[in-house]
């Protein structure tokens, strides 16, 4: 536990030692803000006091962010060979894989930190409804730890930054939009199956302020399966043949 | 600690990177791998280390097996792996102090046990630095500084003056010699003079097999059982007579002139015998002179070349 810890720390300050969590977070919230407040269907736009613009707007954006943000994490230890080195510490190859994931489910917690001030003042412009802001950050953080779930995965394959940042992208792509079109397209049990796979559908729930414990499950399944296959790769190399 | 490695195999798909080899090494001893490339001495430390599983075989730490105790086997050990990794973008400082917690020093102590790594491995001068801005000999004391934080009893090291300079590496070589007096050490390296220098015993692997193993000097002599010497003698009436002459001493099996000089001789002794006093007696009885004699020392490069090229 104590070596999780140790580890994420590290992380996350090397996150701000190296501008990543000052450019993730200035951008974040620079994007986020400008379609929330200024440009096209904003606040002012649809007259009422709801966070539901900055919340789909902040969707898209983690979605390029976060790997971004993890492309390196195991990719980069593997190439430099630093790998070797931490998983010769008396720390397991979950416990590297565990610090990671907190320290980038951190850094993204302490970016949507900086939006709270949008809730307020949303909150001063009119009657809001507090649940669904609660559960809308809520989904935000299930949503992102699935993303750097996947991300972690991308990186544990390849050596290579590049290949892990565009591989993550695509297999978010499959639980952003593709499952969701190819559900609409098919019917009966694959089209319900494709549905429930769809991170959409269980987004909008939740930030429609609807808490369902299935959605839940969902976002922690995911999560976990995408760790439990970076672990896997991690230690192929134990593997005796 | 005692390392006993036994019938330790490890396969890359069809290839043995390492066959079936045991060995041991005692406490207080400092081990040195020698090999060529591809030899198998990095993927031995690297199951030694518990960062690699081996496809049979066991290795006990003391009384800790590989396969139960990784957890307890890692606090003993201290590694330098090969090329020396670091985490470049930390501070010098910052990164003792991130291995030193992660090796599980305890708290209160961190600060004395990095002060002391910084000594002892010369880095007082650029531990406020960034790792990526140290040339590459201050990386790898900083490499060794991180192996050695937590005083671990077991100090592996692969290729620990590969890339220094000659001033660097001697320092290098000493600091190994102060660490070994305490600890157990391995080391790898394919520079020769290396092991010797640093080494109390010597493992020769060669395709994941070892091929030799004991002292510098054990070695040579398994490698030359022969007494060779080089003579060079004048005033003879002919090479010829020098030839025969020498030949029927009791105590020489062959001579042969030598091809750089006109009366240079190489003469092999009988196995366990010395020629010296028989060459020099023959010579003075027939009034020869002799201008040179040296013993020519198997050098630990032909040995090692003997026994890794086939």
């Amino acid at each position: 536990m104590k070596e999780i810890w140790i580890i994420s720390k590290k992380e996350l300050r090397s996150f701000f030692d190296s501008l990543i969590a000052y450019i993730l977070i200035t951008v974040f919230l620079g994007m986020s803000g400008f379609f929330t407040w200024l440009y096209g269907s904003d606040i002012f736009f649809i007259g009422q006091a709801t966070l539901q613009p900055f919340f789909s707007v902040a969707y898209w954006t983690l979605f390029f962010f976060i790997p971004a943000l993890t492309m390196k994490m195991l990719s980069e230890e593997k190439r430099s060979g630093t790998l070797e080195l931490l998983l010769t510490k008396p720390v397991s190859d979950w416990q590297v894989i565990i610090a990671k994931f907190v320290a980038c489910v951190e850094l993204i917690g302490i970016a949507l930190l900086f939006t709270l001030p949008y809730y307020f003042s949303v909150w001063m412009l009119g009657p809001i409804d507090h649940g669904a802001v609660w559960c809308g950050y809520l989904g935000m953080m299930l949503m992102s730890a699935t993303f750097i779930s996947i991300g972690l995965f991308a990186s544990s394959i390849t050596n290579n930054q590049i290949v892990a940042f565009l591989l993550a992208l695509f297999i978010g792509v499959f639980f952003l939009i593709i499952f969701d079109v190819l559900a609409d397209n098919s019917t009966g049990g694959v089209g319900q199956f494709l549905s429930y796979l769809s991170l959409s559908t269980h987004y909008g729930s939740i930030s429609r302020g609807v808490i369902d414990s299935r959605d839940i499950l969902y976002f922690l399944s995911i999560s976990f399966f995408g760790l439990y296959l970076a672990e896997t790769i991690l230690s192929k190399r134990n593997i005796v043949e | 600690m005692r390392i006993t490695v036994s019938n330790l195999t490890k396969k890359y798909g069809t290839q043995r990177a390492v066959d079936n080899i045991s060995f041991e090494v005692k406490t207080g001893e400092i081990v040195g791998f020698l090999g060529p490339n591809g030899a198998g001495k990095t993927t031995t430390m690297k199951i030694i280390t518990c960062f690699m599983a081996p496809s049979d075989g066991d290795i006990k730490i003391g009384e800790y097996s590989i396969h139960e105790d990784q957890g307890k086997i890692k606090r003993k050990i201290g590694y330098l792996p090969e090329n020396n990794p670091l985490y470049v973008d930390m501070y010098v400082l910052e990164y003792l102090e991130f291995v030193a917690e992660l090796n599980g020093v305890p708290k209160d102590k961190i600060p004395r046990r990095i002060a002391e790594m910084v000594a002892v491995c010369g880095l007082n001068v650029e531990k406020h630095k960034k790792i990526s801005e140290l040339s590459k000999g201050y990386k790898q004391r900083v490499g060794l500084a991180q192996a050695m934080i937590h005083d671990p009893e077991i100090l592996i090291l692969d290729e620990p003056t590969s890339g220094l300079d000659p001033n660097q590496i001697v320092e290098i070589r000493k600091l190994i010699r102060e660490i070994g007096r305490e600890k157990t050490v391995i080391l790898s390296t394919h520079i020769l003079p290396e092991v010797e220098a640093t080494c109390d015993r010597i493992l020769i692997i060669n395709e994941g097999k070892i091929v030799a193993d004991g002292t510098s000097e054990i070695l040579r002599k398994q490698a030359h059982g022969q007494e060779v010497l080089k003579v060079e003698i004048l005033d003879a009436p002919s090479k010829d007579e020098i030839i025969s002459s020498v030949q029927q001493l009791d105590s020489v099996a062959m001579i042969d002139p030598y091809e750089s000089s006109e009366f240079g001789f190489l003469i092999n002794s009988k196995n366990d015998q010395s020629s010296k006093r028989n060459v020099f007696n023959l010579c003075k009885e027939k009034n020869w002179i002799l201008t040179e004699m040296t013993p020519i020392e198997t050098k630990l490069e032909d040995v090692f070349r003997n026994l890794t090229t086939k």
